[in-house]
């Protein structure tokens, strides 16, 4: 977006990304960097590493794991090494790229999560990403319950250079759902990317409306969505689990997005996800700016998280 | 919100309870799950430390280890830390200035600003009978000024237009003007959400601050917020005079550890909970009553308060003639005490405030009775009025019509019907004094019970 307090930018990912992360690597390292020292962690060590892994949101079962791997370690840059193996065991599986498969054209990507988690941001920019590679987009406007929500996908849309189908607020959100797939069809589109109502995971009766828009999209290509990519923001703690949890039961969560990450002290949340459920993360949202929306890679994350150096 | 941290804690404190005697090294272990819980409650960890400690030193005192029953003093010391650490009491907004009162929202993105603006406004307008001017300072994420449009005429506030292509300050500075010349009793002011590290947009609103000289800066927090709420909230109170804050998606289930931490760092008052998607969905916040809730001591006064606000008073009093007269109750009665229940905020809210009340049943399993009372409803409101009188005119036909009106099956009428006339027949002996009778029969056989 157009925010005038972006940080300073350095060029290249890497360097992007670390400096986006900058933030959490300085709290997490300087936890780290005081505990390992030379030698056998003891017991005093142990616990303040549970606090300051706690503290950035890991979770007590991630914790729990990567503990037991530090206390196996011996020597002291055996603890260090066994710290970054444990934390890059737990989210490598979770590197999986979205792939934009040419074999269903137009590949239906689904767009959900709790409210103000940032999914009409990240449709925003995804959009701008997928039609930099070349793909022909459109944008399904099915968020049709909060006030200004199909005009703020529209802005997007036209920021992009993409269509946008959309019906007024109060419309049925499957309905539009369907108008855009089938308009999509028509006009041979590559992508749709469908943003649908921030709603609580709680709330049964609008998770039935999700299947309902998931069914409908399905009358017109039976393997549609494709993608259904579950929108987290970062900043959340535990409650994560449940979201991700609530929403797999419902529509099938295939991708996660973890949007604000170039906070304080965030992302410990995604070793806590991937203890309990390895779903890909497809982004993650480092800043304000159109291209901010970066690939996750496991390696890089566990290195911004936790540098080599220092 | 709080269901998993109460039932964590209940555990615990119960196990306690059972003990005859309390050792250190008891209150030790209680006390270490007592740490968990509030971790695994998304309590920032510098804020559980103090917390243990205080609950630690007067548990360990003489007050428990002397006491009579050793658990119930212990959960009454961490009932009190509770209390101490959310606030003593409700805190109202201070709008008694010359109006008109600013009052500046700000937080993170996506934490519910603008919704809360709009809560806040109806708030003020329907219960404190203010005039209220609504205004966006939100010149960056698309289309939020129109939101706030659109949600302003929905609650019956003015609105100050701006544009995306104007400077908030100058914005500030208009509709401070406009509130003044149209006497509005309080302008709102809507702002950007901006990361707590964002020096340009923290600068930016400390400049909105000073235009405005806002009588109530309320910090607006997602209550699934996790350990960083500790460093927002540091930062915001550090950055800006905080008077208060206002807790967001409070109907989900996230255990709400954000509540705690926030006003243990900022020591600035909760003043409101978001507890849902529409724009009535707005509770005072009253930290002793939470702590009850908490603790599974049931929260009545909320639900008294409640039931005075949203009971039409009228037809309370018509069904009370009708119930005293013991006859008379139909099933007009019947609908209107099924959507006085809906309008209390149906029996999740009920439930959750309702003492005694082992466990609140999960989500699934409310919406169901919520669902079930729809039905009810439907059921009803498919009958002639004729029928809705007298019921016993309901014969086979007429079921299956309205079955086949109301789209549910033969079987859902008749139960209906059943259950109708059991309360009917209550009724009628409620209304032959059978109310006194039933209570004398039970007095003292409860323990507690105040008749």
């Amino acid at each position: 977006m157009t925010s005038p307090g972006s940080a300073p930018q350095s060029t290249g990912l890497f360097g992007r990304l670390s400096d986006r992360l900058s933030a959490t690597r300085r709290a997490l390292a300087q936890g780290f960097n005081e505990l390992i020292g030379a030698g056998q962690p003891d017991a005093a060590v142990l616990e303040d590493l549970e606090a300051t892994l706690l503290q950035a949101d890991v979770g007590i079962d991630a914790t729990a794991r990567i503990l037991e791997t530090v206390k196996q370690s011996s020597g002291s840059a055996g603890t260090r090494a066994a710290l970054r193996q444990a934390l890059l065991d737990l989210i490598r599986p979770c590197q999986q790229p979205l792939a934009i498969d040419a074999a269903h054209r137009p590949y239906v990507i689904m767009v959900v999560g709790v409210n103000g988690a940032g999914k009409t941001t990240t449709i925003g920019k995804l959009a701008s990403r997928l039609k930099t590679e070349g793909h022909k987009v459109m944008l399904a406007a099915a968020d049709t319950f909060r006030a200004a929500a199909v005009e703020q996908l529209k802005v997007w849309g036209s920021r992009n250079d993409v269509p946008v189908i959309a019906q007024q607020t109060g419309a049925d959100a499957a309905a539009v759902a369907h108008d855009a797939l089938q308009a999509a069809q028509a006009r041979a589109a590559d992508v749709l990317i469908v943003d649908t109502a921030g709603r609580l995971h709680t709330q049964s009766g609008l998770m039935d409306e999700l299947k309902k828009i998931q069914r409908v999209l399905q009358k017109l290509d039976a393997t549609a969505p494709h993608e259904v990519l579950l929108v987290l923001d970062a900043g959340i703690g535990q409650n994560a689990l449940a979201q991700l949890e609530h929403f797999h039961a419902a529509v099938g969560v295939t991708g996660l997005a973890l949007t604000k990450l170039d906070g304080t002290a965030r992302g410990g949340v995604v070793f806590a996800m991937a203890a309990k459920r390895p779903v890909p993360i497809r982004f993650i949202g480092v800043g304000e700016g159109i291209d901010d929306l970066r690939v996750f890679d496991a390696v890089e994350f566990v290195e911004a998280l936790l540098p080599n150096g220092d | 919100m709080f269901e998993n941290l109460t039932g964590r804690l209940q555990t615990t404190l119960k196990r306690l309870r059972g003990e005859a005697r309390l050792t250190e090294d008891n209150i030790a272990e209680a006390l270490r799950e007592v740490r968990m819980a509030l971790l695994e409650a998304d309590v920032a960890l510098p804020v559980v430390k103090t917390f243990i400690d205080d609950v630690r030193s007067k548990a360990v005192g003489q007050d428990v280890l002397t006491s009579l029953t050793p658990g119930q003093a212990v959960i009454k010391v961490v009932y009190d830390a509770l209390v101490a650490l959310m606030g003593e009491h409700n805190e109202r907004l201070h709008l008694a200035v010359r109006p008109p009162a600013v009052v500046l929202m700000a937080g993170l993105q996506g934490s519910g600003k603008t919704t809360s603006t709009a809560k806040l406004a109806r708030y003020l307008i329907e219960r404190e009978k203010k005039s209220v001017m609504l205004v966006s300072g939100d010149v960056y994420r698309p289309a939020a000024i129109e939101q706030l449009q659109r949600l302003a005429s929905q609650v019956g506030a003015q609105f100050f237009p701006s544009q995306p292509d104007q400077k908030p300050a100058d914005i500030a500075r208009a509709a401070l003007e406009q509130a003044r010349v149209s006497a509005s009793d309080v302008l709102i002011v809507d702002t950007a959400g901006r990361l707590h590290v964002d020096a340009p947009m923290m600068e930016e609103i400390r400049a909105l601050q000073s235009i405005l000289n806002p009588v109530e800066t309320l910090f607006v927090v997602d209550s699934m917020t996790g350990q960083d709420a500790v460093n927002t909230a540091k930062v915001f109170n550090e950055a800006l005079p905080l008077t208060g804050v206002i807790l967001t998606k409070t109907d989900g289930d996230a255990r709400g550890g954000a509540a705690l931490s926030v006003r243990q760092v900022t020591g600035k008052p909760i003043k409101f909970l978001g507890v849902g998607e529409k724009t009535d969905a707005l509770e005072p916040f009253h930290p002793e009553r939470l702590a009850s809730r908490i603790l599974g001591m049931g929260d009545v006064l909320s639900l008294v308060e409640q039931a005075q606000r949203t009971v039409d008073q009228d037809k309370a009093q018509q069904l009370a003639r009708k119930i005293s007269k013991g006859s008379g109750f139909d099933l007009e009665d019947f609908r209107d005490q099924l959507l006085q229940m809906e309008k209390m905020g149906g029996i999740a809210s009920l439930m959750d405030k309702m003492p005694g009340l082992p466990k609140t049943p999960d989500a699934e399993q409310l919406q169901q009775g919520e669902k079930q009372m729809n039905r009810l409803v439907a059921i009803i409101n498919s009958m002639t009025p004729a029928e809705r009188r007298k019921p016993d005119i309901i014969r086979g036909s007429r079921k299956r019509r309205i079955a086949a009106g109301s789209g549910t099956q033969v079987q859902d009428v008749n139960r209906l019907l059943k259950q109708f006339t059991e309360m009917q027949t209550m009724m009628k002996r409620f209304g032959k004094g059978g109310m006194q009778k039933m209570l004398r029969g039970l007095k003292g056989r409860l323990p507690g019970m105040p008749f």
